[in-house]
């Protein structure tokens, strides 16, 4: 299609050899008798993934990315013939070494699986048994596959500990997988996955549920190690940062189809597909937000600690405290948006809780323009209620699923008595729907109606519908895809603009910041270690801490040059 | 007309309580076809074949337990030779007879004096016989209410296949023309009243989901079943007698009643507490959670069976103590039987309360119970708008789950000899009995039969009803 070979695919290029993985034709579909009849009659067989293809090197990385429910994990599932029994693979085939697997049987396939294609899923919590040792759980798959003798078992899973970074491995072989930490866990999965020495590995958004700082360590992990075995990888993101930072090529997968598959300096260069365009936009605006000189502080918090008593025994007696957030201070104006960065633990949806005044305070004061809100009576509270609103994380858990948006969106304004019922004010629903992006016909449908990103903006549309002075934003974004984050931020911005909304952001994404942020706070096992002018703080940052987490963020080379 | 006039109502606690049950499950079926959103959620139960199938048999059990709590006592006839001032007095039985007791009076009457098998024409046991001529034989005696139109033991399978096929005929008219009726209601297009589409169609789509075949095929069945036993149990003991002569079909037909209201009310008594306590403790926490947990524990540790015969004990000394306020035997037994559920009710809540607490626990660190706090919504409205709707499919799976536990609870409080009056019907105190009967030679084996068969059906039915509701209604249950 183009003149220099530079853009033909990566497959046309490397034709010669034999790839590790071939993957041809590939179609999965749900047949018309795994769905549900009773709610739709007229179903019709629905094609999941429809005849994609790719291949693999042995040594190289291919990053699959797409957004949720484009088929990506899907696919890889096919490639393990482990697919949920609801779903049909159609056609395509898929050569591993040369060999088919789609003709092998059941027994065969165990074979394969483990010995020459390993699986890294996206949960390390849930995909380690939490009763058995870590020599017990590396040692199973060593058993299933060689039977070796037990002293050999041992020195095989030490040998692995030690090359996927876990210190002292004798002392932690007859360690459980909860004292471990989320890092080390995923070390552990990928020990197990690199247990029989396989030529493939599918890591299936390995490091989504992991913090930046470890993020980074786990992909330099899978790069060393596809360098000293000559790993295959096949990597299933959605995060462009992480493709930009460890693929070979790049395949978009969109509605089950591939849309674009070429090498990643190419990719990222001259993206031919507008929707590649649109992921790699999606990357928010790394330009800094000028900080606003304020008059006065709308939101002062200062010195606040929220311990959670430890109790034991049968009278429940406090032995000790856990110390959540211990001692955080900071200001935000009107108009004013405060991120609050860490990693999960380190606090931060704590003092967003303690701000709501959810969370009693041990010690320490808040101020809410001018007057101390912290440590009162819920029916004291209650007039501030309407001036500090919030936002969660999960759109999907953030609204009962047996209400009607109608409902939901009232609740706060009947509860705090601005309307006598949710009937009456049908022409200001209304408008704040419009105000999000909805439309007026959505009032009487079902949360379980409406995608993510649409959640979303129901949940901001049921904040603002109580005409707040600040809202607590808890991660609003890392539940969405990455086209949909930029849309909610976006709308975010534009209502500061509009009405003049605070915004305490608490977040662990940093990439978002600079366009978001006029100030950011960064937080660390409860306290501040370090705040100021966002500009300031991420180009000269003074702390260790926040030193390593601008380090930590994934791709920003590239991210640069865009 | 005076025959009509000569009864007098009577409304037994228990009969006030069934009529309630069905009143509320009649309010539940209209809000189920008003309301879009719940008829959405049970569309799939009653779409399966098993789940309809199944809960038309609990219906006709239920039907027939309300036709036993329509109670009513007879006029009786005026004494002769009583004074013109006394025959103003009316007389009223002191026995309490139901409507069921009418529909199968004939089968009732026909009582014999002691055991006799299934279809059998001659007694269990021999009797010294007179015959004509003076002599005393000892044999089997014909029966008096089975078979006596029957010359012989010759003409008897042919007097019941003729029996049977007549009966079945005049089944299959019955429900034919009941379903011919159903069918023409639901296909008179378009129905009144009924929203239109933009093609014109009726918007109601309920009724494409229904496995017809299944409804129509389980109702002919038991309205086949209901004529043969009529008809047939006319002139023999399908079911055989009892020990004292006792149709044991009727028994256990009658037993029905006890069956369902024992599973209804005991499983509704338990609903407030474990609701009430359940949610508080997973709620409120702290102290609240405490106390709760305290009493379930407390209440848990006692072996259930020891505290519901103390309990049944104190109840049977009060009935002694006040007999005046007992005047019926039927009162009687119906306190005895409502205490017995109460307590039965009292003592196994525990189970759904741990279940409701645990799941309020989940359900209020969710972030719509959050939001909800955030805009100063008040504890009561929250549980009961966000947290008791989202909790329900526990409490709906339980309900139908401890029905049938309670009808089997029943049976074994009653062979323990705690469960209810022995002058009440009830599948317990058949079995009680068949201790006896099964012990000896040769083997009296139909009213444990009986009884089992009955409960089987019921408890199958019921079991497969709330796999249809667990189906549906459990969240985690869908893929």
């Amino acid at each position: 299609m183009t003149d220099t070979p530079m853009t033909s695919t990566p497959m046309e290029q490397q034709s010669a050899e034999t790839p590790l993985l071939m993957v041809r034709n590939l179609a999965i579909e749900l047949p018309v008798e795994s769905q549900n009849a009773f709610l739709n009659p007229d179903a019709k067989p629905v094609e999941l993934v429809k005849g994609i293809q790719f291949e693999i090197q042995a040594g190289k990385i291919l990053a699959l990315v797409g957004e949720s429910g484009s088929g990506k994990s899907l696919t890889a599932l096919a490639i393990l013939r482990l697919l949920p029994n609801a779903l049909k693979i159609t056609r395509g085939s898929v050569r591993l070494s040369g060999n088919s697997l789609f003709d092998r049987t059941e027994a065969d396939m165990n074979q394969v699986r483990g010995r020459q294609a390993a699986m890294v899923f996206q949960e390390p919590q849930s995909a380690l048994n939490p009763v058995q040792t870590l020599e017990q759980q590396i040692g199973e798959v060593l058993k299933l596959h060689r039977r070796p003798g037990k002293q050999e078992i041992r020195d095989r899973v030490v040998e692995l500990l030690q090359e996927v970074g876990i210190p002292d491995p004798e002392q932690r072989l007859s360690w459980y997988p909860h004292q471990l930490s989320g890092g080390q866990k995923q070390r552990v999965v990928i020990a197990i996955a690199l247990a029989c020495e396989p030529d493939l590995l599918i890591a299936d958004e390995p490091t989504t549920a992991l913090d930046v700082t470890i993020q980074k360590q786990i992909l330099e992990l899978l790069n060393q190690l596809r360098k000293t075995r000559n790993l295959g990888v096949l990597l299933i993101t959605h995060d462009m940062g992480v493709v930009a930072e460890m693929a070979d090529d790049v395949a978009v997968m969109r509605h089950g189809e591939i849309l674009e598959y070429r090498p990643k300096a190419d990719f990222f260069e001259r993206p031919e597909h507008e929707y590649s365009l649109r992921l790699i936009n999606s990357l928010p605006d790394q330009s800094f937000r000028q900080g606003k000189h304020l008059a006065g502080p709308l939101l002062k918090v200062e010195g606040v600690k929220v311990w959670f008593p430890q109790r034991k025994g049968i009278l429940q007696r406090v032995v000790g405290h856990t110390k959540a957030v211990d001692g955080v201070s900071f200001r935000i104006g009107r108009g004013e948006t405060l991120a609050l960065v860490g990693e999960s633990g380190s606090g931060k949806s704590t003092v967003g809780r303690a701000v709501l005044g959810l969370e009693p305070l041990q010690e320490g004061q808040i101020l809410f323009d001018g007057e101390r809100i912290d440590n009162l009576r819920p029916s004291q509270f209650r007039p501030w209620r309407k001036r500090i609103q919030v936002i969660f994380q999960d759109p999907f858990s953030s609204m009962n699923p047996r209400k009607r948006i109608r409902d939901i969106l009232a609740e706060g304004m009947v509860s705090l008595g601005l309307v006598a019922n949710a009937r009456e004010p049908e022409q200001k629903l209304i408008e704040l729907l419009e105000r999000v992006g909805m439309e007026a016909e959505h009032l009487d449908r079902f949360p379980h109606e409406f995608s993510g990103g649409q959640r979303q903006r129901i949940a901001i549309a049921r904040a603002i519908a109580v005409e707040p002075d600040l809202i607590v934003c808890d991660e609003p974004t890392s539940a969405l895809d990455v086209s949909i984050r930029g849309q909610v931020l976006e709308l975010l911005l534009e209502l500061q603009r509009e009405m003049g909304l605070s915004y305490l952001f608490i977040t662990h994404d940093l990439s978002i910041i600079p366009h978001l942020a006029h100030q950011v706070a960064v937080m660390q096992r409860g306290c501040l270690v370090e705040q100021g002018i966002t500009e300031q703080l991420m180009t000269a940052p003074q702390h260790e801490y926040t030193q390593q987490l601008l380090a930590a963020a994934p791709g920003k080379a590239i991210l640069r040059k865009v | 007309m005076s025959d009509l006039f000569a009864v007098k109502p009577v409304l037994l606690w228990s009969d006030a309580l069934i009529f309630v049950l069905v009143a509320t499950l009649v309010m539940f079926f209209i809000h189920l076809a008003r309301d879009r959103l719940t008829r959405q959620r049970w569309t799939p139960v009653f779409a399966s074949p098993v789940g309809m199938g199944s809960f038309i048999v609990v219906m006709f059990y239920v039907l027939i337990a309300v036709l036993d709590s329509i109670h009513y006592r007879e006029q009786l006839a005026a004494v002769d030779g009583s004074d013109n001032t006394s025959a103003e007095e009316v007389h009223y039985s002191q026995e309490v007879r139901s409507l069921l007791d009418d529909v199968l009076s004939r089968l009732k009457e026909n009582s014999e004096k002691t055991y006799s098998a299934p279809f059998s024409i001659y007694s269990f046991s021999k009797e010294n016989v007179t015959l004509e001529d003076g002599t005393v034989i000892r044999e089997y005696p014909r029966l008096d209410g089975a078979g006596s139109h029957l010359e012989s033991e010759d003409g008897k399978a042919w007097d019941i296949f003729t029996r049977s096929i007549e009966a079945v005929l005049i089944g299959l008219l019955i429900s034919g023309a009941l379903i011919a009726l159903q069918v023409q209601w639901r296909f008179r297009c378009p129905p009144e009243g009924c929203p239109l589409d933009g093609n014109g169609k009726p918007l109601v789509t309920a009724s494409r989901h229904i496995p017809w075949k299944t409804l129509y095929g389980t109702v002919t069945a038991l309205i086949v079943l209901t004529t043969w036993v009529l008809s047939v149990g006319e002139v023999y003991h399908i079911l055989g007698t009892d020990q004292v002569g006792q149709d044991v079909l009727v028994q256990a037909v009658k037993a029905i009643r006890t069956g369902v209201l024992i599973g209804t009310l005991a499983t509704l008594l338990t609903l407030p507490l474990a609701i009430g306590l359940g949610i508080s403790a997973g709620y409120f926490k702290g102290w609240v959670d405490d106390a709760v947990q305290y009493i379930y524990t407390t209440l848990s540790s006692i072996p259930g069976i020891l505290l519901i015969a103390a309990s049944v004990l104190l109840i049977d000394v009060y009935i002694e103590t006040h007999s005046d306020d007992f005047t019926l035997l039927a009162e009687r037994a119906d306190f005895r039987f409502l205490a017995l559920c109460f307590i039965l009710g009292m003592t196994s809540w525990t189970g759904l309360c741990r279940l409701l607490r645990a799941e309020t626990l989940k359900v209020s660190q969710l972030d719509y119970v959050q939001a909800a706090r955030a805009f100063g919504v008040r504890h009561s409205r929250i549980i009961s708008s966000h947290i008791l709707p989202n909790v329900t499919h526990i409490v709906l799976i339980a309900l139908v789950l401890d029905f049938s536990g309670f009808v089997l609870a029943e049976a074994v409080l009653s062979y323990v000899g705690v469960g209810v009056d022995p002058s009440m019907a009830s599948w317990g105190n058949m079995i009680n009995e068949a201790r006896g009967e099964l012990s000896r030679e040769p083997v009296v084996w139909w009213p444990v039969c009986a009884a089992f068969i009955m409960m089987f059906a019921l408890v199958l039915a019921a079991n497969l009803f709330a796999d249809r509701v667990r189906d549906a209604f459990d969240p985690r249950a869908k893929g």
